[in-house]
């Protein structure tokens, strides 16, 4: 942690309400984001108990698996959950832009002017938690190589036949999170935790009730209760762990866990009354059925509302998360990194359209490379667009001798003659309070300019705190620096001695062209063999006598992924 | 427990010379002539100071003499100037090419020989016998005829991604490196690979030896650098599975001085680690900022005398007196190194050595693979409320205690033994990555349990 950061902490300690940790909003909020707030089931990781969704604070909808063990209503779920979210995903799609690139022809290698499709939106999905996260990541690990009815080889279980889709969207919702600074799947603790800092630790700060506590809410203000209710660690301590007369947290936690005791006083019960009803329905005369299948009804609804009843105060939580962030003004550089997910996004809709296999359940040697390449690439990118965006954020680069800010106090021309024209270079004297790790000879960089302007370090003076640049570069081509490029004295200027751009990454091989340290080009992709595809070895019939298959489906595709 | 360095180790048969020498051969056969069907890949395993960079260089020497060109990746520009210095100082009769990038130029040290030619594009080193550069430089060579042999110098500290974009350059290679030091890292989440034999993360060795089972690695016996008071404690404590000892016996190095000592605890511990190889300067225990003031300005003084005191370090090399650029100062951070620098400054000790000798002050990453006549050390966990994975890394400390020829000395608060009682490590264990053992946990206690019999209190 950042000593700014150790310090708003601190200071949230002695308010009892969450300090600033950012003057702007570092992270794209959509106008119409996808809020999701998944449960899981205890016992099974990723088992999907409900989820609850939508766009529309008002109208949150809900889907539940009554008996979370049974595959086929688990995946009745999954297919409800996709009819709702999918239609999100896709809206996105047609509304696209035309964006000039460029292509290199690989028989000549020649540029040649191409025009690609860029969606002009894309969807974002804002889930409570970074467990949300995960347990997306594992529905769509599950879901992704699911064989549908309307497959060539549909197997035993066939999937409803829009769930691989859901998976496919999932991994790279899920996927993409991973890359730093991207939003098009976003936890809100993670988002809360950015701009502000709480009294607690960051261990406590997962608990986005917790977390929330630390804000004051509008409710309790309009109540009357000038204070807002109790603060800080008390409010914290109360959304953890307050219980009602029985014995049910008043604030459940965010999921995808539930409480235990949820588990043992209301979900059990009333999954059991529900696997009850279900029996007497299978056992029912046909005078009797329609009372049976009114009492399975009646039992599905008893736990459709204790499931909402744990729901509703983290969907109410995770809006109040979007109505603070949006309170905040957004950064100027959020277009550009919104740009990059919604690329990512417009490249997932291609590669559907494509009808391209799913993504293989391990990415191979290369790809794994390419990504990690990618996301250092974004992270630098990030704190470089986070410092140039925020003065929080640039203090804190300020404090750990990253940059420096001060007031210009001189600006010396000098040329540079060893050439044959000279060149401009001139020395522009700082005076700052900041201490930076200013050796001589360093390379330093000047923000906000409209060309890159570098300089450096040529002189520092301790005892008067001023710190000579030679600049280098950003005055244009002529023998005096352009009017406007070089700050004048009285201006206020920040330098950093790292670079302001990303660097490009080195180029990898095809994953064709992997070589023997990394074992070789991968075999057939693991979709290949997951679905039964040409490579893979035609399964052996069922030799009479056998086990049969008992009620948890035994085919390899089926029982792997639920790990 | 016993102590790993009073307990008595069964003298070997061979002298460390001999027992190195045998091993040496048989990489070098190994490398330059390879059997039929033998693995691509040769792998060799040193500990701090045996001996790797002259294994280097005579591979190189060797692997020209048999009319090969060679290519050598090494991981930083420090790592590729010294090897560049000593390769062309060793083997006059090579040409080297020193392959670098177009914003950073070589040191000097580096071009002062004259069989040396330094280049931005490899093209315009075609015609020499061995070219040196980067990993991440090579990374951007784009070539139509691979060089058949590589040698990949300090390859435990090169990324599998690494390996992976200059693998496509050569067809056989030697990797040399050292298994107790840092491992790579990265600041981004790469969970998803963990368990896979290619996670881009992993070392690159991790990766060869996983996809190449046949590979046996080649060990390095004996540690030329480390005096006879330090091998047996870092090989105990960091190798425990692959001894070494060191190629010196007691009292083979010493360290004498000219001027006596003031009465401070900065000069009693100057003396404990001249005359025992360790001394732990300790500060009373508190919580403190990562670039603790008080440690600080004791690591400078204790430079500051170690200058002062005319001190001379005798080894079978000969005497010499311990001059600025012998002395190094390792902590874990770079605004602790930073600290210390302006620290040394303000006592007019030189840090710059573009200015003549200087001390080098860094951090452990920057250390690796350097050598000293002593150390001074700030203790990774002085004065920290907790202790991290990245505090507790096996390699940080392996690296800051392993890089002198005669002494270190460690400056770290009070009470870190009861810190790491306090924190054991409780890293998740993901399937399909081997346990790396020891864990820091065990080692940092190791170190400190021997560093307590050197112990100054400073008060």
């Amino acid at each position: 942690m950042s000593l700014l950061g150790t310090l708003a902490r601190l200071e949230a300690v002695r308010s009892g309400r969450a300090e600033p940790l950012a003057t702007v909003r570092h992270r794209h909020l959509s106008d119409r984001p996808m809020v999701v707030v998944p449960l899981t089931a205890a016992g099974e990781s990723g088992a999907p108990l409900a989820v609850m969704l939508g766009t529309d604070r008002a109208a949150p909808r809900l889907h539940i698996v009554p008996q979370p063990l049974n595959r086929t209503l688990r995946f009745d779920h999954l297919a409800g959950f996709a009819a709702d979210l999918l239609p999100y995903l896709e809206s996105f799609g047609a509304d696209v832009e035309q964006v000039e690139g460029s292509e290199k022809d690989p028989e000549t290698g020649e540029k040649t002017q191409v025009l690609r499709e860029l969606c002009a939106d894309a969807p974002q999905v804002i889930v409570p938690n970074g467990a949300g996260v995960h347990h997306l990541a594992l529905l769509g690990r599950s879901t992704r190589f699911r064989r549908t009815a309307e497959d060539a080889d549909p197997g035993p279980y066939p999937a409803p036949a829009r769930v691989p889709l859901l998976g496919r969207w999932l991994t790279h919702l899920t996927d993409r999170a991973q890359v730093p600074g991207s939003s098009l799947l976003l936890p809100m603790t993670g988002l809360l935790a950015r701009h502000w800092a709480t009294g607690q630790s960051q261990l406590e700060d997962q608990h986005l009730a917790a977390l929330l506590a630390w804000h004051p809410r509008p409710e309790a203000l309009r109540d009357g209760r000038a204070d807002g209710g109790p603060a800080g660690a008390a409010a914290a301590e109360l959304a953890e762990t307050a219980r009602d007369g029985h014995g049910q947290l008043l604030h459940p936690p965010a999921g995808p866990a539930t409480d235990p005791r949820f588990d043992e006083l209301v979900l059990a019960p009333a999954i059991g009354r529900y696997d009850a009803a279900v029996t007497a329905l299978r056992d029912a005369g046909p005078q009797e059925r329609e009372r049976a299948q009114r009492y399975v009804d009646r039992t599905v609804e008893r736990l459709t509302e204790a499931l909402e009843n744990v729901l509703l105060p983290t969907w109410r939580d995770v809006w109040h998360g979007l109505d603070l962030l949006r309170a905040l003004p957004p950064a100027a550089h959020l277009a550009e990194r919104w740009e990059g997910d919604r690329w990512s996004y417009t490249g997932h809709r291609d590669r559907l359209a494509a009808g391209e296999p799913p993504q293989p359940r391990q990415d191979d040697a290369v790809t794994a490379a390419r990504k990690l390449a990618q996301r250092e690439r974004e992270q630098v990118r990030l704190d470089v667009q986070e410092a140039l965006d925020d003065p929080l954020a640039m203090a804190e680069r300020r404090l750990a001798g990253e940059a420096f800010t001060g007031e210009v106090v001189e600006v010396v021309p000098d040329h540079d003659t060893s050439g044959r024209t000279p060149k401009p270079r001139p020395l522009v004297t700082v005076r700052t309070a900041d201490h930076p790790h200013a050796d001589l000879g360093r390379e330093a960089h000047r923000t906000h300019t409209a060309t890159p302007q570098k300089a450096v370090i040529a002189a520092v003076d301790q005892e008067a705190g001023t710190i000579t640049l030679r600049v280098m570069s950003g005055m244009g081509r002529k023998k005096e620096p352009e009017p406007g490029s070089l700050p004048e004295p009285g201006e206020r200027v920040t330098f950093t001695l790292f670079e302001l751009t990303a660097r490009q990454s080195a180029p990898l091989p095809e994953p064709d062209d992997t070589p023997w340290t990394h074992g070789g080009p991968p075999g057939p992709p693991d979709h290949a063999r997951a679905l039964g595809g040409a490579g893979a070895p035609p399964a052996a019939p069922l030799v009479a006598g056998a086990p049969r298959p008992s009620a948890v489906p035994q085919s390899p595709d089926a029982s792997e992924e639920w790990e | 427990m016993t102590d790993p360095v009073t307990a008595p180790h069964p003298e070997p048969e061979p002298s460390p010379g001999a027992a190195a020498d045998a091993v040496v051969d048989r990489i070098l056969d190994a490398t330059v002539r390879p059997a039929v069907g033998a693995p691509r890949g040769v792998v060799v395993d040193s500990p701090p100071g045996a001996g790797k960079s002259t294994l280097v260089v005579r591979a190189a020497r060797e692997l020209v003499a048999a009319g090969e060109r060679l290519m050598i990746v090494a991981q930083t520009n420090n790592q590729v100037d010294d090897l560049v210095d000593r390769l062309a100082s060793k083997a006059p009769d090579l040409t080297v090419g020193r392959l670098h990038a177009s914003d950073g130029r070589p040191a000097a040290e580096a071009l002062r020989h004259p069989n040396v030619t330094a280049a931005t594009k490899v093209a315009d080193l075609a015609e020499q016998d061995v070219v040196i550069s980067t990993s991440a430089k090579w990374q951007w060579v784009k070539t139509e005829a691979p060089w058949r042999h590589a040698i990949v110098d300090e390859a435990y500290q090169m990324r599998s991604d690494a390996l992976l974009a200059v693998a496509r350059l050569f067809e056989r290679a030697l990797f040399v490196g050292d298994p107790g030091q840092l491992d790579p890292f990265t600041v981004v989440g790469t969970d998803q690979w963990a368990g896979l034999s290619y996670d881009p993360s992993n070392s690159a060795v991790v990766t060869l030896l996983a996809h190449n089972p046949q590979i046996e690695p080649h060990r390095l016996p004996v540690s030329w650098r480390l005096p006879a008071s330090a091998a047996p404690l870092v090989s105990a404590a960091f190798y425990p599975y692959t001894p070494f000892r060191s190629g010196t016996g007691p009292g083979d190095r010493t360290l004498t001085a000219a001027v006596r000592p003031d009465g401070s605890a900065v000069d009693a511990a100057v003396d404990e680690a001249a005359e025992h190889g360790w001394a732990l300067l300790e500060l009373p225990a508190r919580h403190t900022v990562r670039t603790d003031p008080q440690a600080v300005s004791v690591v400078a003084a204790t430079v500051r005398r170690l200058l002062d005191r005319g001190l001379t370090a005798h080894s079978e090399q000969g005497s010499t007196p311990l001059s600025a650029d012998r002395i190094a100062v390792g902590t874990a951070h770079r605004d602790q190194a930073a600290a210390v620098r302006a620290a040394l400054v303000g006592l007019g000790v030189p840090v710059d050595p573009t200015a003549g000798p200087a001390v080098s002050v860094d951090t452990a990453n920057r250390l690796q693979g350097r050598e000293y006549d002593v150390t001074v050390v700030l203790h990774p966990l002085s004065g920290r409320p907790d202790a991290t994975a990245f505090h507790l890394e096996t390699g940080r400390l392996c690296v800051l205690a392993s890089r002198h020829r005669h002494a270190c000395i460690v400056v770290a608060r009070a009470g870190i033994a009861e810190l790491l009682d306090e924190h054991p490590a409780t890293e998740p264990v993901q399937l399909g990555v081997t346990v790396k053992f020891p864990d820091g946990w065990e080692a940092h206690h190791a170190v400190l349990a021997h560093l307590a019999g050197h112990r100054v209190a400073l008060r």
